[in-house]
């Protein structure tokens, strides 16, 4: 069976959703979802042992060898990955069970809990595959159920945010599409691998470069980069509190991965950097999404819409860190990605169960919150202090390293601006800290009581993890370093 | 080079068509038909691009030894049942968009959201 | 255009032309997909959405000018792109050179399938199919979320309205659509398991068959088409469906092969192939075709809803 892993990650949570629909009895389906997803996460531990003691792992599903059929290629960036996806689900689906109750409609909740896994499992499939077009594929069963779960949400304006998301999902998706196309049009080949010994022979040409844009506008669409990121606020902050922090947490994660594997693996790096003035564009953009991003967040009355905006920010950074086109760069990115993951997969599920107590995330409803509902505002408060980047927390591990990896290519006003970054997050945690600590509580008929255990626990569990890995930062740190530096090495590391 | 190159052409207007519908026009159900417009022509651009001279359907048959390009087909097919699941869920949005704020014009819709808040 | 009508027949119309087209450009299989997913299902939802969400668009619209730079950017940028691209219809294309020539010249020994399509679809790339079965899964069920409507006894009887079926009036209709359904079905059928040889396979099968249901629906009514087909059996059968063609995959992983390596199907590997492709076409049929059931069946009680919360109204 341990040869098969790679395939099972995938296939265990694609063929539960189905099963779900036979078992229909909501509480039986949620145990299953969350022990399906923790199995997922025990096959992605595993595979991420194997890779790091033996290298890459290619399986070829069919038996066909690529380019023929499709192969499945799992090095240490899709291992770490499939880590953080999985984690984060299982995690989550712990409070799934009492969060919905109180969102969604009774007869929907099998419903719901089929797409989470279809989303779970498109996301897998996205990261795990070594297939051009099988992205798409994966992709589009993410996006169509993520459409899905958002739409389910309580407020009228889930429904706008969703069809929002999905045109400008949709649009990303084709653009990939014909990125895909017009690459497949220059080779002959959709296998990764393939497309990164054959570019170069053809990557002169206007087509390749067209491909190129193409196919990272589409990904930008799907990550959220400033300027294409008016689809996020919305749809986080109407979607059910589950669903947020999952796709939060991982959703944005998955289209980061597509960046950096198609601007490194596939596209090698000369073309992306050089080539293509990629690099400072990015830079701007990236500055820019934090900047504006930010500000944004601070006038915010929602709070669930106020990190949402965080998110963007946050998102910012990691382009940041990806423009440099460092090893030192791309490791803060991908630590940035792990640590973002338990930021704000803490916060929002912390904000779900506000939620669940009081029905509404609205600042002004905050008042008095921090004597009322304890642990869930103290969670909020360690998650905040995590965005701004105190020491201590895994927030201070992704600032510092990116800091580094500014000044080692010597882009001081870079780091300052990054600074100055954190400061603006100060100011958008600081209002929430103010309004429940500081302000006397609302009066209102019911009384409010701390969440129930189905929420602390997750939610403190990503809080301790969250210092945790700002402590011991060993794990995260060597993981991401070694995949970065593999990729800097190319996508052949098994063979060259 | 033109001789070579119209079909593609023609192709690329039509998908910028199909594209502009989706993002300049605000009723829903025309969005909806831009998208599927705009999809379609990505097909068509894909399935001319595996047309050989001279070839024929990808099926083997006895006396024939020019085939056109199967996997593009076989990317298509893929691509035209995303698309109609696309589509479906969108209507689906739709009408409930329809049923909640009483409209499918995105001015309304905006207009009833800033009133909300 | 002010009428969504005939914008969708515009658009229903378009999706039947490109069909054409592809037919001439020797992609016969795409084409009877195009034909039948996007000519006919695509547009009979969409005239269905319309049933409900109104038939004409609100004339008054926002300055365009930004999107039309965008979509200027875009095309320029695309028609950039093709100045490098190998000519139509060239065969010295990469295309033709690389990954194609095995399926070409070696698929009839591997798989023994005459439509290179279909050996393809069904094993070269089997697991690409697989995430479209997905696809086409989650976008029912994505529909049964959005669209459910809980039935109570009580409402049942209330419900009529498209009832008024055209029973009594239209003697003619109902004969010859009895007639005409199970040659549908038949045709279904027979596309299904002819894939190999000629045009054809899962997915149009599954749709001319929601096709037929669909004709009976429509000249019979929703009452009746409920009770001759189940709500829950047809949620099982998409289940199913996904589940059978997985299955596949997992007793080859079960025989020591990879997941889709249809040679451990059986003790000759063709053998197997042709197994393979049998039982997972079989799967993408009844998906698709529950799924199709679905989708229009949740539209249609979708509409009655509407139409009785009008009528309670008025």
């Amino acid at each position: 069976m341990l040869t098969h892993l790679p395939v099972l990650q995938v296939i265990v949570p694609l063929m539960a959703a189905p099963l779900c629909l036979l078992l229909n009895r909501p509480r039986l389906v949620w145990l299953f979802t969350l022990i399906v997803s923790g199995l997922a996460f025990v096959i992605s531990g595993l595979l991420l042992q194997q890779v790091l003691t033996s290298g890459t792992i290619i399986y070829d599903l069919g038996g066909w060898d690529a380019p023929w059929g499709i192969e499945y290629r799992i090095d240490l960036l899709n291992a770490y990955l499939l880590v953080i996806i999985s984690a984060i689900s299982t995690v989550v689906l712990f409070a799934a069970h009492t969060s919905i109750r109180e969102e969604i409609p009774a007869s929907r909740h099998t419903l719901f809990y089929i797409l989470y896994l279809l989303t779970f499992a498109g996301m897998l499939g996205i990261v795990a595959t070594g297939d051009a077009f099988n992205v798409f594929v994966f992709l589009e069963i993410s996006s169509l159920s993520a459409y899905a779960l958002i739409a389910l949400g309580k407020d009228r304006r889930a429904l706008w945010a969703s069809f929002q998301y999905l045109i400008m999902g949709t649009i990303g998706a084709t653009f990939i599409l014909i990125g895909i196309g017009l690459m497949y049009q220059m080779t002959g080949t959709l296998n990764m691998e393939d497309l990164s010994k054959l570019l170069p022979d053809v990557e002169q040409t206007r087509t390749v470069f067209t491909a190129f844009a193409f196919v990272i506008v589409g990904i930008c669409l799907k990550l959220a980069m400033f300027p294409l990121h008016l689809w996020l606020p919305n749809a986080y902050a109407y979607a059910p509190s589950i669903v947020t922090a999952f796709l939060a947490a991982t959703a944005t994660k998955v289209a980061i991965y597509l960046l950096i594997r198609f601007t490194f693996s596939i596209f090698n790096l000369s073309f992306s950097f050089t080539h293509v003035p990629l690099q400072i564009l990015f830079l701007v953009l990236g500055l820019a999404g934090i900047f504006v991003a930010s500000t944004t967040a601070i006038y915010q009355t929602n709070v669930k819409q106020l990190f949402a905006y965080s998110s963007i920010a946050q998102i910012g950074y990691m382009i940041v860190g990806f423009s440099v086109s460092s090893v030192a760069g791309l490791t803060a990115t991908l630590l940035h990605l792990f640590n973002h993951a338990l930021m704000k997969s803490a916060l929002f599920l912390a904000l779900g169960a506000v939620m669940y107590r009081i029905g509404s995330t609205q600042l002004s409803q905050f008042q008095g919150l921090g004597r009322q509902m304890p642990l869930t505002m103290a969670a909020i408060v360690v998650g905040g202090l995590s965005l701004i980047g105190v020491p201590l927390t895994v927030g201070f591990v992704s600032k510092w390293y990116l800091v580094v990896a500014m000044i080692e290519n010597g882009w001081w006003p870079v780091a300052v601006l990054i600074l100055l970054g954190s400061l603006l997050a100060v100011v958008y945690v600081w209002r929430i800290v103010e309004v429940a600590y500081f302000k006397p509580a609302l009066a209102s008929t019911k009384t409010i009581k701390e969440a129930p255990l189905a929420f602390l626990i997750p939610v403190w569990v990503l809080v301790i993890a969250n210092i945790y890995f700002g402590i011991d930062t060993r794990f995260s740190v060597e993981v991401a370093h070694a995949a970065s530096m593999n990729l800097f090495q190319g996508l052949s590391g098994v063979n060259r | 080079m033109i001789l070579g190159l119209y079909n593609y052409w023609i192709v690329i207007i039509l998908m910028m068509i199909g594209f502009y519908i989706v993002i300049a026009h605000g009723n829903l159900i025309k969005k909806i038909v831009g998208l599927t417009i705009f999809q379609t022509s990505v097909f068509i651009f894909y399935i001319s691009m595996a047309k050989v001279d001279e070839g024929t359907a990808p099926i083997l048959a006895e006396g024939i030894n020019q085939y056109s390009n199967p996997l593009p087909h076989v990317l298509i097919l893929t691509a035209i049942v995303v698309g109609i699941a696309t589509t479906a869920l969108a209507l689906a949005l739709a009408v409930r968009i329809k049923e909640a704020y009483g409209s499918i014009e995105e001015k309304d819709i905006q207009e009833k959201d800033n009133l909300d808040c | 255009m002010k009428d969504l009508f005939a914008v969708i027949m515009l658009t229903g119309i378009y999706s039947l032309l490109s069909a054409s087209f592809f037919v001439a450009m020797d992609a016969v299989d795409v084409a009877f997909t195009e034909a039948a997913v996007g000519a006919g299902v695509s547009t009979l939802l969409m005239l269905v959405a319309i049933t409900i969400t109104g038939r004409s668009e609100n004339p008054a619209r926002h300055k365009p000018f930004l999107a039309l730079a965008v979509v200027i950017v875009t095309g320029s940028l695309l028609i950039y792109g093709t100045l490098d691209m190998p000519h139509f219809g060239s065969s010295l294309a990469p295309i033709h050179q690389h990954v194609t020539p095995r399926y070409i010249n070696d698929s009839m020994q591997e798989i023994g399938v005459p439509n290179i399509v279909t050996s393809v679809l069904a094993s070269y790339r089997a697991f690409d199919t697989f995430g479209e079965v997905v696809v086409i899964f989650t976008a029912g069920i994505g529909v049964l979320a959005l669209l459910m409507v809980v039935r109570r006894p009580e409402d049942i009887e209330k419900i009529n309205f498209l009832n008024e079926s055209m029973h009594e009036k239209h003697l003619i209709l109902r004969i010859v659509t009895k007639t005409l359904i199970p040659f549908i079905m038949l045709f279904a059928l027979y596309v299904q398991f002819h894939g190999d040889f000629g045009p054809g396979g899962g997915f149009q099968a599954g749709v001319i068959f929601a096709a037929a249901i669909f004709l009976y629906t429509m000249v019979f009514g929703m009452a009746t088409a409920r009770r001759v087909i189940n709500q829950s059996f047809i949620r099982i059968l998409a289940a199913v469906g996904v589940l059978l063609y997985g299955s596949v995959g997992v007793v080859s992983m079960l025989n020591g092969k990879e997941f889709f390596d249809y040679s451990a199907l059986a003790s000759d590997p063709v053998a197997g192939q042709h197994l393979g492709i049998l039982l997972i076409e079989l799967g993408v049929g009844c998906t698709v075709t529950a799924v199709m059931v679905i989708i229009f069946f949740n539209f249609a009680d979708r509409k009655e809803k509407s139409q009785h919360n009008e009528n309670k109204g008025s």
